[in-house]
């Protein structure tokens, strides 16, 4: 113990003292953090009206056109070629020309502008467009426009999970946030720090310092060692960047000052054009309340049983990959079919998110090869205890399992050099005796 | 007594033997030359010794209990193969290996000081491998072999990768160290080394013992009372029981004439009868190198 002890604390230090480490460490945070002021920046300086101008010779949409956002329709009563050459000096965004119009088959409409126009900037007109004819149309039909709106009304419905102990309010878009971001955390966790254990094991034998080392420890010790060490320096780096995110973005917030305002305009007008979710209050209120309905105390435990065993899953088998080989080179044939059950746990992220009590989300979640992920998914939307309890316990065992496979193959393979090795001589390695 | 006996050791390989009833001993404060030809076994036994792998039979006893993890503090293994840690400091190298064998942290750092100093190269400590040279980094791996003062010092190629003045410096330091006590295991293809530093020697082949002993004594039994004798002029024939198996002059005047005795004649009997035809200017007895024993012996046992 007291040995496993010695090289784990030679690998985490060894790991954290590097200049590679420090930097994704301390720069991630700042780039996030970056991202994050930029975001908010190009939102402010994109909130500028948009004056287009619009020649509109069938008279059928003068006036009626509504300003949607930053989009400001502006009627002009000139030649075409007048106003295209206005255009052209960069007065305006646009020029909108109607110069024929059919109620029932409505083409022929152009926009002229300088360059290519944004999404945003024609979904607006067209939707402003649309609006008008829409409500000529029911004027046609007879229809006021009270009665049309009464009858539009908004639903949504309080999904309210009856099999916990208590009746609780559930909201499926946090729950599905909450869950494939953990989901995906573990997955990229398993993945970085697994390929590290492998290499860190390769490049102990190729360097032949492993023949040193296995006359002082066990090879299991010197393997467990590693795995461990590199997990607490994943488990570092996590913490960290957790920590400095939200104060590089806590701190970038005031320093944007003013902008934060121009923000929640800018919001707001999204908000009309249909492209932003819900208000800002909104979202702060419901995540309060999603976090107050989401079992935090399980989630968290569970998020690191899965995060750790999930780990210790993958990384005895990348600790064996690379104990049995003698370069890079040879690990792309082992790698396959540890990589492939990560990668289609991430492709049925999408089906269990919208069936999270399935069979295909039941049977991933007790397989260990995509229980982290897929567990992590299903668990804020509530699964029954016998389920989670024995995807634990399948956990422990596979881990325990790949940790006793990979030290059968570590002892024999740390110290073979030049043999070609494939999937029988692996099995010969795994059931050879001392 | 012997601080190591192995009895009966055998390991099997899926598709070879790789030791076949290996019985040694290994007497304590000696220098152990464990020879034999590429792939006869000497890795695998020096791993057994290690406990890096197991014997599928038989059981050694170290200082007469039998082999254990406890043991694993008092053996010192220099490996063939060897590497180092490229981005480590050599200090905190050192008493990372010291700390796995045992040590705890102030004796570690007193022994490396003292080692250190005794190889005068006080400023290594802050040293990172990387930028040793090979032969550098092989006295750092020597140092880390013996830094616990192992009772049983196991030496794979020591000497590979010296200069002549390194090689001198470590052939003293394992000198001094079996003045101390401790039991050298030393493997190597460089038989001059064997010459002149085993008192044992034990010869594996084909993965089982053909030659072990005392090398002196080995010597005396490999004597095939061959010696060479250089003269004035030229001999005359012999007379029964000695042969005279080539004479060549070698400068003016002087001829080097090698006499095999057969019988029951002695090397006086020799030189009675040369003093009689010639006058003698130098008479020795060629005593076989471990060089011809080892090959004579391996081809031998190879041909059966």
């Amino acid at each position: 113990m007291n040995k496993i002890w010695l090289i784990l604390s030679r690998e985490y230090i060894s790991r954290v003292k590097k200049k590679s480490f420090l930097l994704t460490t301390f720069l991630t945070p700042v780039l996030i953090g970056g991202l994050y002021a930029m975001a908010i920046y190009l939102a402010v300086a994109d909130s500028d009206e948009k004056v287009i101008k619009v020649i509109d010779e069938t008279g059928v949409f003068v006036d009626k056109l509504e300003n949607r956002g930053s989009l400001v329709f502006e009627f002009v009563d000139e030649p075409l070629a007048s106003a295209r050459a206005e255009v052209e000096e960069g007065n305006f965004t646009g020029l909108l020309y109607i110069s024929d119009f059919d109620l029932n088959n409505p083409e022929g409409i152009k926009y002229y502008s300088m360059n290519t126009p944004g999404m945003e900037l024609v979904a607006g007109v067209n939707k402003a467009l649309e609006e008008v004819v829409r409500d000529i149309k029911i004027a046609r039909m007879g229809i006021s426009k009270e009665a049309l709106d009464s009858l539009k009304t908004d639903i949504s419905i309080v999904p309210i999970n009856l099999s916990g102990e208590k009746e609780k309010q559930g909201s499926s878009e946090i729950a599905m946030a909450v869950g494939s971001f953990s989901g995906i955390l573990i997955y990229m966790f398993m993945l970085i720090y697994g390929a590290q254990v492998m290499r860190g094991v390769m490049q102990e034998k190729t360097s032949k310092i492993v023949e040193i080392l296995v006359s002082s420890v066990k090879p299991f010790q010197l393997m467990m060692g590693k795995i461990l060490g590199i997990a607490a320096v994943g488990l570092t780096q996590f913490a960290l960047w957790f920590v400095l995110t939200i104060a590089v973005v806590t701190m970038a917030t005031p320093l944007l000052g003013d902008n934060v305002e121009d923000m929640a305009r800018v919001q707001q007008t999204g908000m009309e054009i249909g492209t932003a979710p819900a208000g800002q209050n909104n979202i702060t209120e419901k995540i309060k309340e999603v976090l107050d309905n989401l079992n935090l105390p399980l989630l968290i435990g569970s998020f690191f049983f899965y995060f750790l065993t999930g780990y210790l899953f993958y990384a005895a088998l990348f600790a064996m990959i690379g104990s049995a080989v003698d370069s890079e080179a040879d690990t792309q044939q082992f790698m396959m079919p540890i990589m492939l059950p990560l990668i289609a746990s991430m492709m049925f992220l999408g089906a269990i998110l919208r069936d999270p009590s399935g069979p295909i989300a039941f049977w991933l979640s007790m397989i260990p090869f995509s229980a982290p992920i897929i567990m992590m998914v299903r668990i804020p939307f509530d699964v029954p205890v016998w389920q989670l309890a024995l995807s634990m316990v399948l956990m422990v065992v596979g881990f325990m399992a790949t940790t006793w496979m990979a030290g059968r193959v570590y002892r024999i393979g740390i110290l073979m050099h030049g043999t070609k090795v494939n999937y029988k001589v692996l099995f010969k390695w795994l059931t050879m005796k001392g | 007594m012997d601080i190591l006996t192995a009895q009966g050791i055998t390991k099997r390989y899926a598709n070879h033997l790789a030791l076949d009833r290996l019985d040694l001993h290994v007497p304590e404060a000696s220098i152990f030359g464990l020879l034999g030809p590429n792939g006869a076994g000497k890795t695998t036994f020096i791993r057994i010794i290690n406990q890096i792998i197991y014997a599928d039979e038989g059981h050694i006893t170290m200082a007469n209990e039998p082999l254990s993890q406890k043991h694993i503090e008092v053996i010192g293994y220099l490996p063939e193969e060897r590497g180092l840690y490229k981005k480590m400091k050599v200090g905190e190298h050192l008493l990372y290996f010291a700390r796995l064998k045992g040590l705890n942290h102030s004796e570690a750092i007193r022994r490396i000081k003292k080692w250190f100093k005794k190889f005068d190269i006080p400023d290594w400590l802050d040293k990172k491998v990387e930028d040793l040279s090979k032969g550098m980094q092989q006295k750092v791996q020597f140092i880390a072999t013996v830094l616990h003062e192992p009772k049983l010092i196991i030496l794979d190629e020591p000497f590979s990768g010296f200069d002549p003045i390194n090689a001198n410096l470590i052939k003293d330091e394992i000198l001094a160290l079996r003045e101390k006590g401790s039991t050298i295991i030393f493997s190597t293809h460089r038989m001059e080394s064997v010459e002149e530093l085993c008192d044992h020697i034990a010869l594996i082949n084909e993965a089982k013992k053909i030659l072990d002993g005392p090398k002196r004594e080995i010597k005396n039994q490999f004597r095939d009372n061959i010696f060479s004798v250089e003269h004035l002029n030229s001999l005359a024939a012999l007379p029964a029981g000695f042969t005279i198996k080539s004479s060549q002059a070698i400068e003016e005047g002087l001829t080097e004439s090698i006499i095999q005795i057969t019988g029951e004649k002695k090397a006086n009997d020799l030189l009675q009868v040369l003093i009689g035809q010639t006058e003698i200017r130098s008479f020795r007895e060629i005593i076989p190198s471990i060089n011809d024993i080892f090959i004579s012996k391996v081809k031998a046992d190879t041909h059966e």
